[in-house]
């Protein structure tokens, strides 16, 4: 059982998180974006085995965040509030 | 209980116990005829042949002679498992000296101590080896220690394993109970974890060394001290280290005869009074049929025996240290892998750590609970040996006769020869292709036995062989406790109704709707007749339906207008405020993720109508796209589903009954005309009507605070009896929606469907604005011609109703395909003719076109026409 | 020296003392050029190879493992082999996979022991019943064995189910596909390497991907810590660490790595015949050989490389388990595990050349690599041969993503893989 610390209320329990994304997977606007650049931000992922910035969100207060953690021995070394570059996905 | 271990099992009165895997019994087993057939029956050779004609025809006959226990198919639980979470500030994994003495230093240095240890007894090795601790006796200071923890409120857990290391230290422990309670799950998440686990005594390699009558020296030991049990009269110990002449010693002062056989030279050394010792020798082959009568040793002397202890050295338990991905290095000088980079918050302590007197563990004890110990004066240990003095006896190579690696498994040394002849050479190979380490002990007393005979074998060192990954559990841990209460409804909650009573009481019949529980029909009668009755009825004057577990999810602030045009794949801001309207939920890969009414309520307020199934997911994605693209000051969102229900009437007859309500609004057309919303009172609480409609007849959805919802029903119905109101189920309802083609998301549409297969085309060509789904909606797939679109199915005249889930088929190159399926098909009463409703390919160019349904088998004919089958001008609506 | 496998070599060794049976494969050291590469000792990998010299006759192959062959999700699945497919595409695939598996033992002359045991998915509601009713009729439309059960075939079948009036999840029915089963996983692995080393390819364990030797705009070879090998084609079939190797070959793919769980009980004498899924629980249960009950059930979605189980999930599963089956309350978890697979958005797999021309993707099976082996192995073995997709192969390639084309069979049956 992995604890996360949730910026808004501290340190919980991993089954209460939802996985929302990579961070820094900009959403593109439009109808003309190409075919390649939509599937990338639909579908295409780094997939980082060890130090990786993901999105989650603690489903019991509701709020989106930033967490560093590492995929491989599962270490967190600390999340924040979402920043500008998490934005837009 | 099947597979239970006698060794470990506390006797009591009336237990019945039977030997597993064995017909009758062990001492007159059938099978064991096929031990005379061992040659040609080596390890995996089952790989190599069974293939001609089949293996199915060899398959039943292998299943039934695998496998040790039977279950029980009449068993049923008594009670549910405890499961108990716990935080302390050290857990100390062991209660043997060096357990005890981690326990004792956090203790003393004020700390929150859990001491746990999978005996019932604490004390480890002190229960039953000799040893003084600051010149108490052993078993006396594991007494006063564990008294003083229990007495400074220290939580000791006694037939406690601590079977899991998990990430993030949280460790997991199953406590046996003697008075017959299921065992407890224990999830205890320490600041600081000790490993005082102790080591496991290795079997000695020679042939027929599994023999009953053949056990570890220490567990003779313990036999005697803490049981008063003496194993046997004449019994030879085999040896390579200090530790069995304690043992050999004891029992030969208990009356037996006892010879050691020590394969070191130098082993006459520890000569003890009473026990006579051959060094230099080992043995080469136990006799004896069914239990051992004696050995013979490599010079070819014979000694008659009733028992034989063997000590082969220690193998740490450094199982859990494993789990936390603990680095192992070999020690020749113990002839053990012992942990060796330390771990963050993992102390290790005592024989796991590779110490072998009693000061040694006891002052590792105190060292392991790093910060979290005291600084009191170490305790003093002796001890009857303070060294070990081991030397390799592992199994040779070419050895003759059947020497045991694994008892479990049945793995000889032959065996591990034969893989490591075949190139399983990796020590998971080794353990795949052989099962070595595969049965329900995992290899304690075998792995590190075979892994050094597949060293000498290859040629490599032990270290470069390596081990296994240590998996959960330790020792096997009953899925009872895993699961705990976690059982029905407590595994999976049902969401129930604020008037689920009053349906019960109407006769309702309730089902499981999308985790809801809701009347499916009411009525004692039959499920199929009375659902037609009611969908009859409702047609011909009214109907009440609850329809409280439809979303109502409030959009607030702002930017709301612009976020609901964002949301939604129509366009919303153009609503009008008391109006509403309907419109789909994209996903962003562009598939109808949900359907519903849109109400504004002002310029800043809207609230989302959602399916009933999708309320919790429809709501995390406006609370994503909220916090990601606009901003927690912009919007506002507020999932009120839960606080309102939602009672209906509908039917040619719906207002008159709504007007007998005396809800204090204006009802007439022009001032609440369909897709309008109107606020009202009933009994003092606000109400909001709204005019919406899943039936296709005029309609009043009336929303109110769920504790006041069963006041305002009772008047419904009490209201309709006048109009012959009938109650709706949702079987019913869904013939009604069905007549007028109205879709339910991911039953009428899948995950492939599109706004554009449903007939919605508009906002994708017209729309300027982003919405979510959008750039999805002209992939190459999005604009392909052949997607399933959704249309009607008619049958002929007099036929019954196409079953759901039946396929439209077509023969193209001469096989057949699917062209798309039927996802709702009803007999109606209204029409007095099936109806049904399919995703077909192309189905939109099709109407007019009869086509092949497949069920089963079964081939019909339905023609494609539109969705709608009733009322196709919509007038019922204002009627 | 015993090179073949029957019951008489057996006997023939057994007087002999089993000292004669030869290397199931060899392990030589690599050479510097093949005419292609696999990366990837997985049972992909392993039949690519394979079929690659049996199929093609392209012997002169490297086949790379950064461990040990088959220790991967191999190793570490629940065996199960199905091809109840919705979707066209999806059937032709799984359905070579499974028709492959009938004869695999004997193709290869080594028992797999592929047990058509018959696969039972159940049906909890009465919506999920006409679920059902779409899947059987596509999977049969599409060729392939399977059947509608009612309430009381489900309880003939598995007669210890619980089927009392208050289980939480009631059962309905479910779909039956008879020549669904099991086989032994470790024996795929180990009879596709044998197979495959007699034919002259070359099983080079622990040796790592380093790097890829790009030249010209394609893939050249492979850096590896045994030195460089090079080769005009490389496959990889690596699972859950696709993307690792993607990222060094400068492409990134679709795939999320997830730790996927399984768990056995102790031994017990036979109990359950077949395979049963609860798609409501998530769980599916089977008996091995060894009398093993063989638990599986849905991901950590906590996207991981760390090839371990963990608590949270493992307990509902087994809770989900024991609402299935509550007799088994009596019995106890031996051991726990689990592997890293490589899932992407539509649970299909990704066959094709990649990005990086030369390098052939063979990937994102998920949780459903096993079953699929033999079709894996197939298919990149013909386009490492041939530079060209098989008929079968095609829809499932890389761009069928920027088409939007994806092949997902939860879409249209509601119950992914």
């Amino acid at each position: 059982m992995q604890l996360f610390p949730c910026p808004f209320c501290g340190p919980r329990e991993e089954s209460e998180f939802h996985h929302g994304g990579e961070a820094g997977n900009l959403r593109p606007d439009g109808a003309e974006v190409t075919a390649e650049r939509w599937a990338g931000y639909l579908h295409m992922r780094d997939n980082p085995k060890g130090a990786t910035r993901e999105i989650w969100v603690h489903m019991t207060c509701g709020e989106f965040f930033a967490m560093s953690r590492d995929s491989v021995n599962h270490k967190v070394s600390g999340s924040s509030v979402l920043g500008e570059a998490e934005h837009g996905r | 209980m099947p597979n239970a271990r006698a060794t470990t099992v506390q006797a009591a009165d009336g237990i019945t116990v039977r030997s597993v895997n064995a017909s009758p019994t062990a001492e007159t087993d059938r099978n064991a005829v096929l031990d005379r057939f061992a040659r040609f029956l080596p390890a995996a050779f089952y790989y190599k042949t069974f293939m001609w004609p089949d293996w199915h025809l060899f398959e039943p006959r292998i299943r039934a002679m695998a496998g040790l226990g039977v279950v029980d198919p009449d068993w049923q639980p008594r009670q549910v498992s405890d499961q108990i979470n716990h935080h302390c500030d050290v857990l100390v994994v062991g209660a043997g000296p060096a357990g005890l003495a981690a326990a004792a230093s956090a203790a003393a240095a004020g700390h929150s101590v859990v001491l746990a240890d999978d005996r019932t007894h604490p004390g480890g090795s002190l229960r039953h080896r000799a040893g003084e601790v600051d010149g108490v006796e052993g078993r006396a200071w594991v007494e006063a220690t564990v008294a003083r923890l229990k007495g400074a409120g220290q939580l000791v857990l006694s037939d406690t394993t601590a079977f899991g290391l998990y990430d993030h230290h949280l460790v997991a422990l199953n406590q046996r109970h003697a008075d017959g309670r299921p065992d407890t799950l224990w999830r205890v998440r320490p600041r600081r974890i000790v490993l005082a686990t102790g080591a496991i005594e290795r079997p000695v390699p020679f042939a027929n060394n599994d023999l009953p009558g053949i056990l570890s020296a220490d567990a003779a030991l313990s036999y005697l001290r803490r049981h008063g049990v003496l194993v046997g009269r004449d019994i030879v110990v085999a040896t390579n280290n200090d530790s069995a002449y304690e043992p050999a010693s004891a029992l030969a002062a208990a009356g037996a005869s006892v010879t050691v056989v020590d394969c070191r030279r130098d082993g006459a050394a520890q000569a003890k009074t009473g026990i006579r010792v051959l060094g230099g020798r080992t043995i080469a082959a136990a006799r004896g049929r069914n239990a051992v009568q004696g050995v013979q040793l490599d010079d070819g002397t014979t000694l008659a025996a009733d028992c034989v202890l063997v000590s082969g050295g220690w193998t740490p338990t450094v199982h859990l240290f494993s789990q936390a991905k603990g680095k192992l290095a070999w020690s020749d000088q113990l002839a053990a892998f012992i942990p060796s980079e330390a771990i963050d918050g993992i102390g290790v302590a005592g024989a796991v750590a590779g110490t072998v007197s009693l000061s040694d563990a006891l002052a590792s004890g105190a060292a392991a609970s790093g910060d979290f110990g005291s600084s009191s004066p170490a305790l003093r240990g002796t001890g009857v040996e303070a060294t070990l003095g081991v030397v390799s006896l592992w199994p040779k190579p070419k050895a003759s006769g059947r020497v045991w690696i694994d008892y479990q498994s049945d793995v000889t040394a032959k065996d591990v020869e034969l893989a490591a002849r075949e190139n399983f050479v990796s020590v998971e190979h080794l353990k795949r292709y052989t099962t070595l380490g595969m049965a329900t002990d995992q290899g304690k007393t075998s792995n590190l036995n075979g892994l050094a005979l597949l060293a000498d074998i290859t040629g490599r060192g032990i270290p470069e062989v390596g081990t296994t990954t240590y998996r959960p559990p330790f020792t096997p841990v009953p899925f009872a406790s895993l699961a705990g209460s976690r059982r029905g409804s407590m595994h999976a909650a049902v969401r129930r109704l604020p008037l689920e009573a009053n349906h019960r009481a109407s006769g309702g019949v309730f089902q499981e709707y999308g985790g809801w529980l809701r009347p499916a029909y009411y009525g004692g009668g039959e499920a199929g007749a009375s659902i037609q009755e009611e969908a009859r009825q409702a047609r011909q004057s009214v109907a009440l339906f609850d329809g409280s577990t439809l979303g109502k999810i409030e959009v607030i602030g702002p930017r709301a207008a612009e976020f609901v045009d964002f949301i939604y794949y129509n366009t919303m801001s153009t609503l009008k405020p008391g109006h509403c309207r309907y419109g789909f939920m994209l996903s962003d890969n562009g598939v109808v993720f949900d359907d519903g009414v849109l109400v504004r309520l002002d310029e800043h307020r809207f609230i989302v109508s959602c399916s009933s199934s999708h309320v919790a997911a429809v709501h995390a994605r406006l609370e994503e796209w909220r916090q990601d693209r606009f901003g927690r000051d912009a919007v506002y969102i507020h999932n009120a589903t839960a606080q309102y229900a939602t009672l209906t009437v509908s039917g040619p007859n719906a207002r008159q009954v709504v007007e007998a309500l005396e809800l204090g609004a204006a009802l007439d057309d022009a001032s609440l005309p369909h897709m309008a919303v109107a606020a009202g009172r009933f009994a003092g609480d606000e109400v909001r009507i709204a005019r919406v409609s899943f039936t296709g007849d005029r309609s009043y959805e009336i929303s109110i605070r769920a504790d006041r919802a069963e006041a305002l029903w009772a008047r419904m119905q009490h209201e309709g009896r006048a109009f012959d109101a009938v109650l709706l189920g949702l079987e019913s309802l869904m013939i009604l929606r069905a007549e007028k083609g109205y879709i339910v998301i991911g039953k009428d549409t899948d995950g492939t469907t599109m706004p554009h297969d449903l007939g919605v085309a508009g906002p994708r060509t017209k729309r300027a604005s982003e919405f979510v789904g959008r750039r999805s909606l002209f992939t190459e797939a999005a604009n392909s011609t052949d997607r399933n679109q959704l249309v009607g199915l008619a049958v002929r005249e007099g036929e019954a109703p196409l079953a759901t889930g039946a396929h439209g088929v077509e023969k193209r190159d001469g096989r057949r395909r699917s062209i798309g399926f039927v996802t709702s098909s009803y007999q109606s009463p209204t029409l007095g003719h099936p109806v049904a409703l399919a995703l077909i390919e192309r189905g939109a160019a099709r109407h007019g076109e009869t086509i092949d349904v497949q069920h089963l088998g079964v081939v019909r004919q339905a023609t494609v026409v539109a969705p709608c089958a009733f009322d196709l001008e919509g007038r019922r609506l204002h009627a | 020296m015993t090179r073949h496998y029957s019951a008489l070599s057996l006997f023939k060794e057994g007087i002999a003392g089993q000292t004669g049976w030869v290397k199931a494969w060899r392990s030589p050291d690599p050479k510097p050029r093949y005419d292609a590469i696999i990366i990837g000792g997985g049972g992909h990998g392993l039949a690519t190879a394979y079929y690659l010299a049996e199929n093609h006759g392209v012997t002169n192959v490297a086949l790379l493992e950064k461990g040990w062959i088959g220790g991967g999700n191999t190793g570490r699945n629940t065996t199960v082999v199905r091809s109840n497919y919705f979707y066209p595409e999806s059937a032709a695939i799984y359905g070579l996979a499974h028709s492959l598996y009938k004869t695999l033992s004997k193709d290869l002359n080594y028992n797999v022991m592929f047990s058509a045991r018959g696969i039972l998915t159940l049906a909890h509601s009465e919506a999920a019943m006409e679920t059902a009713a779409r899947s059987v009729n596509a999977i049969q439309v599409n060729g392939i064995d399977c059947e509608l059960f009612s309430v009381e075939d489900v309880c003939r079948v598995v007669p210890i189910y619980n089927f009392s009036p208050d289980a939480r999840f009631p059962v309905y029915g479910g779909t039956w596909q008879p020549s669904g089963g099991t086989a032994r996983h470790d024996a795929v692995a180990w009879g596709y390497a044998r197979a495959a080393s007699r034919l002259g390819v070359d099983i080079i364990q622990n040796c790592e991907i380093t790097d890829f030797i790009i030249e010209g705009g394609r893939c050249r070879g492979v850096v590896t810590s045994r030195g460089a090998i090079r080769a005009e084609r490389t496959g990889m079939a690596v699972a859950g660490h696709s993307s690792v190797l993607a990222a060094k070959a400068g492409f990134r793919l679709p795939v999320n790595s997830y730790a996927l769980q399984a768990c056995v009980s102790e031994p017990v004498k036979p109990i359950i015949d077949t395979v049963v899924i609860s798609p409501d629980t998530g769980v599916y249960v089977s008996q091995s050989d060894k009398g093993e009950l063989v638990i599986g059930g849905a991901l950590d979605r906590i996207p991981s490389y760390g090839q371990r189980g963990n608590l949270p999930v493992l307990e509902g599963v087994v809770a989900g388990m024991l609402e299935m089956f509550p007799i088994f309350g009596q019995l106890k978890m031996m051991r726990q595990w689990a592997g890293i697979v490589d899932v992407v958005p539509d649970s299909s797999p990704i066959i094709g050349e990649s990005p990086l021309p030369g390098l052939f993707l063979n990937c994102g099976w998920g949780t459903g690599g096993f079953k699929a082996i033999p079709a894996g192995g197939t298919l990149l073995a013909h386009l490492l041969a041939t530079g060209q997709h098989h008929d079968i192969s095609r829809p499932f390639d890389l761009d069928r993503f920027a088409r939007g084309r994806l092949i997902d069979e939860a879409a249209g049956s509601g119950i992914a893989h």
